[in-house]
């Protein structure tokens, strides 16, 4: 380590990390712009001037660039150097020739990096006299407000956006002080990523658009450590509310997860929590009065479940705690998970093959820093849009990517190879792959000439590489592509290289309710055939995006009593006897498992002033003290539940350890969800009553719903926001991390359930499938995804919904023909037990006999995929 | 007086062809080098002939070529470049070898990519000299049909392949990396260095961007020798001769290739034939619009490179700009500054945002508009936006007329703001 000297101080600093980065891990407080963590130093900005002296007798120095030094050792640097500190001021006064001056109606304002840059370097008077220069702003869809007056040039946006990101509808435009960061002409932002200029931005440029439809600044908002609902990949965010509503979702820092960056699905899927189509009342359905009182409620339960027999449904989107407490309530012979047959049966091999410890579970952070990845039939992009960019950092280390889906995909431009096929002849490549790396795994039978190359090329990639990633999941609806990317990644030699293997699975909590083993909805139906006088529960999950409606409607006709836990109403509710009201995360506490196995909490952002929402593993609890009358008045908690959870399910050892317990204190304080500049308290609902009613308290966690309490770094899983004294954006997670970019002091939040062990078996697939065959007259019906609306909760409202393609069916050039039909043409697709009819998308790259409809578009239940339907013009 | 570079640019008359340019000796360097020198001999003569780049920053051309990697494990495709985006203030010599005789550049540049041995060549040309662009072009095809430019050029089994690139018109394509950047289909903004182009240049390929001033002297220096062209100097500084030119109030402006090393007053008296009557000289630029003013007083200081520069200023290309007293100087300075701040990329917050500052308090002082506090925000600006405080030497060039106008001139500007209006 390099000893170097800061005005007159030695520390030993990183190698090979720059002087900026190493003055910002020393805790000094050195102002920059265009230097990121995530996205390097350029040189532009030249705000992080420091002085660097020659040697000793050196008087005068030089001023240097810190982002654009790399440490050496003896270094003689000023930070507080005269000379220096004026030139860091003097940037700020050029930075604000044209600035606009309008922090009091800027969103950005108390959430500015300009403004905390300002304030350090002490610039305080503009000499500038004359006019500014001023803008036009662009319409850039309902995600992102634009006001490029505000603009001071860092090029974040555009380095982010095209390098990062890889979109190219944003770019910088002009020269001199006209530079202009737009789009070419006005319109919807294409990339999935947008968002992220909110925060990458440090002034008021690009702002959130959705939190402008309900604006709160940052120090008036309540915030807690939450985590993204919205796809499997569990990135942390941090959710804000105001009177009672969300305000707006932030990236929350993880390391080894999202790093700095959500995708727009995450960040604006959060419109669902304010909407009004929640559930807000217990309801008894066929009274005349249906929404009723705790108290009747209750009795009315007991009676409805006593001496009956008790089946549950649980939720791949209901955390841990819920599905457990269902599992509880009903009895672990009578839990079933909420999803089809087809997909336990591949979510059971996925937690086979990772449960087995014989390979290692690739964390995002893992895959963006891998020299090669080979990603096996998931449409990545689509169903996991984070983990998309973590491999396309990977590839822009110079890593290798190949790339292999049903239909092309936005990957494919940075994709070294590529294949587009059916899932069948996906995973026949994977084994032929396999093969040449192992011999002793059998080589593909009949398989062909193309298949042959592109698989001796992938395996000579993986091959030379030392950190290889093989990545599949579940949404081909294909158990060989599972078994495809796991005998690949097992074939690799794991003396030489570290390999390491992902699964995408469909939902927020996927893996933990998979992890629970219990049979899928298809054994309920059955069940039900033959057993009567049951009682479900349904818990936070609509069986119509599962079931053909035909199917579910026989389901829940064979029913007296039907119980649903849920907080938006569907189709399911609707069917509801009793219904009770559920929280969102945003209501409520819960615990998730990722695609990875790391078991992360989300925290109760704020309590409703509708009482009766409550965790579903709440009202599930008190229905099982209820029912065995052993409340004796305890209330439950999660950490409860989960303790349970690890002593039932041995899987689950460790998830308790996922977050500090509810009556972790330090130096005896809570930690408070309000900021210490929290505006308001004692006015807010002054107009419904004067007198101050008690803070709310919160036996669930170690937070309160106060300002009050410890006021520094908490642990990494409860960082409510990030806020450091001088650093008032976003920017001040430097301040909570070990080294600038790196993990959080502490380690990066979550409890990781798999873990590789040595000398554990590999289990050996030797079996590929046959070679798809196109079938006359039937097309397999695969989904397709989208960023925007294939997700259940973030697609019912707000933007998500503007942005949500209109439904297509997808079919291959050669098939359209075959159909006679063009583009446009509505079509009747004949499922099953049901038909629907949908325009026709002909898409190029697309392999012949397959059909693809869109992923959780309402009358597309889930049961269909991989299955053969007809179409008709 | 020889005079290599402009003996067969005759004024008024089209350039030489391809035959012409053969008649008086044009390629034989080409054929001396391709049958009997290895690069490296090519290399060791430029560096001992002392030719320091004509484009203004005066560095030793051999000894810029030797840090590009040699040898079979070299990166490869190499790139040559002839810097022809001659956009300084003033300056017009590099037109005038252009469009005077084309095929010496081309030479120069076949000799020079063989000396590095790159494969790929581009003439980077600023866009508004149409007139080169289409000689260069009609010299380029009769030189590719002479088979001296393409696949295995007389016999050697050395490839070299030339295109024309026309800029849009950016004075930041002057600066290499930024060059480079708009040869790539980028937005044209320097590139931090390290690395050097020398390494990694065009595409992350080993590439030498040289003037085309510089390149024209390479096949006289092949032909007849590093001792001759080092003579031709009256310098020790730099070897050869220099076209050096004169703009502005002076009886006959205009271009001419000198030894190296000339006074100040020989160019101004004798070439440029003194002052036009009625006019006085008051301050000279020397080498374009980025250097600083000289005035009467240092009409005996030799231009070439370090004499200029113990003078306070710089050779820079060598073309000056003669200011006289009928001009007002803060006029003169603003029109400069107008020009430095609309050229700045953008890239870098000094030169971005504080050359339109220091244009505007010019325009200011010049209408009457001035204050006391203006002259301090000038001396701030010439201070700060000094070498290594931006990203490139845009902003530190632009500074250098206006340092030494506030130097020379500073009555001036006390009067505009004292009267409140300009005295000229």
């Amino acid at each position: 380590m390099p000893t170097i000297h800061i005005d007159k101080i030695p520390y030993a600093v990183k190698a090979g990390r720059n002087l900026l980065e190493a003055c910002l891990g020393l805790g000094f407080d050195l102002p920059y712009f265009c230097w990121h963590p995530a996205l390097g130093s350029v040189g532009a900005c030249r705000q992080c001037a420091v002085k660097v002296f020659k040697d000793g007798q050196d008087t005068r120095g030089k001023l240097v660039m810190s982002c654009m030094e790399i440490v050496k050792e003896g270094m003689l640097v000023s930070i507080a150097d005269e000379e220096a500190a004026a030139f860091r001021s003097q940037i700020i006064e050029w930075l604000m020739t044209n600035h606009p001056h309008d922090c009091p109606v800027c969103d950005e304002g108390g959430n500015c990096h300009l403004q905390d840059m300002t304030v350090m370097t002490g610039h305080n008077y503009r000499r500038f006299q004359y006019k500014k220069r001023t803008f036009l702003n662009q319409y850039l869809g309902p995600l992102i407000h634009h006001e490029m007056n505000r603009c001071i040039q860092c090029y974040r946006c555009v380095r982010f956006y095209r390098d990062y990101a890889g979109g190219n509808d944003l770019n910088v435009f002009s020269a001199h002080d006209h530079v202009y960061f737009g789009r070419e002409k006005e319109g919807v932002l294409q990339s999935p990523f947008s968002g992220n200029l909110a925060e990458i931005c440090p002034t008021g440029v690009f702002t959130d658009k959705t939190l402008k439809e309900h604006y709160t600044r940052k120090w008036d908002l309540t915030t807690a450590p939450s985590v993204c609902q919205h796809c499997s990949l569990g990135c942390n965010t941090t959710a804000g509310e105001r009177y009672g509503t969300i305000r707006n979702i932030t990236n929350r820092f993880n390391g080894e997860v999202n790093g700095y960056f959500l995708c727009d699905r995450g960040r604006y899927g959060y419109a669902f929590v304010n909407s009004v189509n929640r559930v807000v009342q217990p309801l008894l359905r066929h009274r005349a009065v249906e929404s009723v009182d705790d108290v009747t409620l209750m009795e009315a339960l007991t009676m409805r479940m006593a001496h009956q027999k008790l089946i549950g449904i649980g939720s791949p989107r209901a955390s841990v705690e819920s599905n457990f407490a269902l599992m509880q309530l009903v009895g672990k012979e009578n839990f079933y998970q909420g999803v089809t047959e087809e997909l336990a049966y591949l979510e059971k091999r996925i937690v086979d093959v990772l449960g087995s410890g014989a390979l290692h579970c690739s964390s995002l952070g893992e895959i963006a820093g891998s020299d090669a990845v080979l990603v096996v039939g998931e449409d990545v992009w689509n169903t996991a849009p984070v983990m998309a960019l973590a491999i396309r950092q990977a590839v822009m280390k110079k890593g290798f990517l190949a790339n292999t889906t049903v239909a092309p995909s936005p990957l494919d431009e940075i994709s070294a190879c590529t294949l587009h096929a059916a899932p069948d002849d996906i995973a026949r490549l994977g084994f032929a792959i396999a093969h040449l790396l192992d011999p002793s795994v059998p080589p593909v039978p009949t398989a062909s000439e193309e298949i042959q190359r592109t698989a001796t090329s992938i395996a000579e990639a993986l091959r030379t590489a030392r950190r290889p990633v093989i990545i599949s999941g579940a949404s081909c609806y294909n158990e060989a592509l599972i078994r495809a990317a796991y005998a690949i990644a097992t074939a690799l030699d794991p003396t030489e290289r570290k390999v390491g293997i992902a699964y995408v699975l469909p939902e927020c909590n996927s893996m933990g309710l998979a992890m629970m083993r219990a049979p899928s909805i298809d054994a309920a139906i059955e069940r039900t055939a033959f057993e009567h006088d049951l009682t479900v529960l349904v818990l936070e999950n609509d069986l119509y995006r599962i079931l053909p409606a035909k199917k579910a409607d026989d389901f829940f006709r064979r029913f007296k009593n039907i119980i649903v836990l849920d907080s938006l109403n569907n189709l399911t509710t609707e069917k509801a006897t009793v219904l009770l009201p559920a929280a969102t995360f945003a209501d409520g506490d819960g615990t998730l498992v990722n695609n990875e196995g790391r078991a992360q909490r989300f925290y109760q952002v704020f309590i409703p002033a509708n009482q009766h929402i409550k965790e579903s593993w709440w009202w599930l609890w008190k229905l099982h003290t209820a029912l065995t009358a052993a409340s004796n008045g305890h209330e439950c908690h999660p950490d409860e539940v989960l303790a349970r959870l690890e002593t039932a399910l041995p899987q689950f050892a460790g998830i308790s350890r996922a977050a500090p317990p509810p009556d972790f204190r330090i130096h005896g304080e809570m930690i408070p969800r309000e900021p210490h500049r929290y505006s308001g308290r004692t006015a807010m609902l002054a107009n419904l009553s004067v007198s101050e009613p008690k803070p709310r308290q919160d036996s669930d966690s170690p937070m309160t719903f106060t300002m009050e309490g410890y006021q520094r770094i908490p642990p990494s899983p409860l960082i409510p926001f990030f806020w450091a004294p001088g650093w008032n954006s976003v920017q001040s997670v430097n301040k909570y991390q070990q080294e600038p970019g790196g993990a959080l002091k502490g380690g990066d939040p979550g409890i990781r359930l798999f873990e590789q062990k040595a000398g554990a078996d590999r289990v050996l697939f030797t079996d590929p499938p046959d070679a798809f065959a196109v079938r006359d007259q039937k097309w397999m019906l695969l989904p397709q995804h989208h960023v925007f609306g294939s997700e259940e909760l973030s697609g019912t409202a707000g933007a998500i919904g503007e942005l949500t393609p209109a439904p297509v069916v997808a079919l291959s050039p050669r098939d359209a023909r075959q159909l006679g039909v063009v583009e446009g043409t509505i079509i009747r697709l004949r499922m099953d037990q049901e038909e629907v009819s949908l325009p026709v998308k002909i898409q190029e790259g697309l392999c012949n006999g397959v059909a693809l409809a869109p992923a959780g578009w309402p009358g597309m239940a889930a049961s269909n995929w991989g299955t053969w339907v007809n179409i008709s013009a | 007086m020889e005079r290599p570079l402009t003996e067969y640019i005759q004024p008024g008359r089209p350039p030489l062809d391809l035959k012409g340019y053969e008649m008086t000796g044009g390629y034989a360097a080409v054929r001396k080098v391709l049958r009997g020198m290895s690069p490296a001999e090519v290399q060791q003569q430029v560096r001992d002939s002392n030719l320091k780049g004509r484009g203004g920053a005066g560095f030793n051309t051999g000894m810029k070529w030797s840090f590009v990697p040699m040898g079979r494990d070299a990166p490869g495709p190499k790139y040559l470049i002839a810097n022809a985006d001659e956009m300084e203030p003033g300056t017009f010599k590099d037109r005038l070898l252009m469009e005077g005789n084309p095929h010496q550049l081309i030479e120069g540049m076949i000799l020079s990519a063989y000396a590095i041995q790159a494969s790929v060549s581009y003439i980077f040309l600023r866009w508004a000299y149409r007139q080169a662009a289409q000689l260069l072009r009609k010299s380029m095809e009769e030189a590719y049909a002479a088979g001296y430019l393409g696949r295995n050029i007389l016999g050697s089994g050395y490839n070299l392949d030339m295109h024309l690139h026309t800029g849009v018109g950016r004075y930041m394509c002057g600066e290499e990396t930024a060059l480079l950047n708009a040869l790539e289909g980028k937005r044209a903004t320097p590139r931090a260095k390290p690395p050097f182009p020398q390494v990694s240049g065009l595409f992350g390929k080993p590439t030498i961007v040289n003037n085309v001033e510089t390149l024209c002297c390479i096949p006289h220096i092949v032909n007849k020798g590093a001792a001759w062209f080092k003579g031709l100097s009256y310098s020790e500084d730099s070897g050869g001769t220099k076209i050096y030119g004169a703009s502005g109030k002076v009886k006959r402006p205009g271009a001419w290739e000198l030894p190296m090393g000339v006074t100040l007053r020989q160019l101004l008296e004798e070439h440029a034939g003194g002052m036009k009557d009625g006019f006085t000289l008051k301050g000279v630029l020397p080498g374009g619009a980025s250097t600083d003013f000289l005035t009467i007083d240092h009409l005996d200081v030799k231009m070439d490179y370090t004499s200029v520069a113990a003078a306070g200023s710089r050779l820079g290309t060598g073309t000056m700009v003669v200011m006289d007293d009928a001009t007002c100087p803060v006029g003169f300075v603003h029109n400069l500054q107008h020009f430095f701040a609309q050229e700045s990329c953008g890239w870098c917050t000094p030169c971005r945002e504080g050359l339109p500052w220091v244009e505007k308090i010019l325009l200011s002082i010049e209408r009457g508009e001035g204050r006391e506090e203006d002259m301090q925000l000038l001396h701030m600006h010439t201070r700060l936006l000094g070498p290594g405080n931006t990203f490139c030497a845009l902003a530190p060039g632009a500074m250098e007329p206006l340092q030494s106008a506030l130097k020379y001139f500073g009555e001036d500007f006390q009067r505009h703001i004292k009267n409140k209006k300009c005295p000229y």
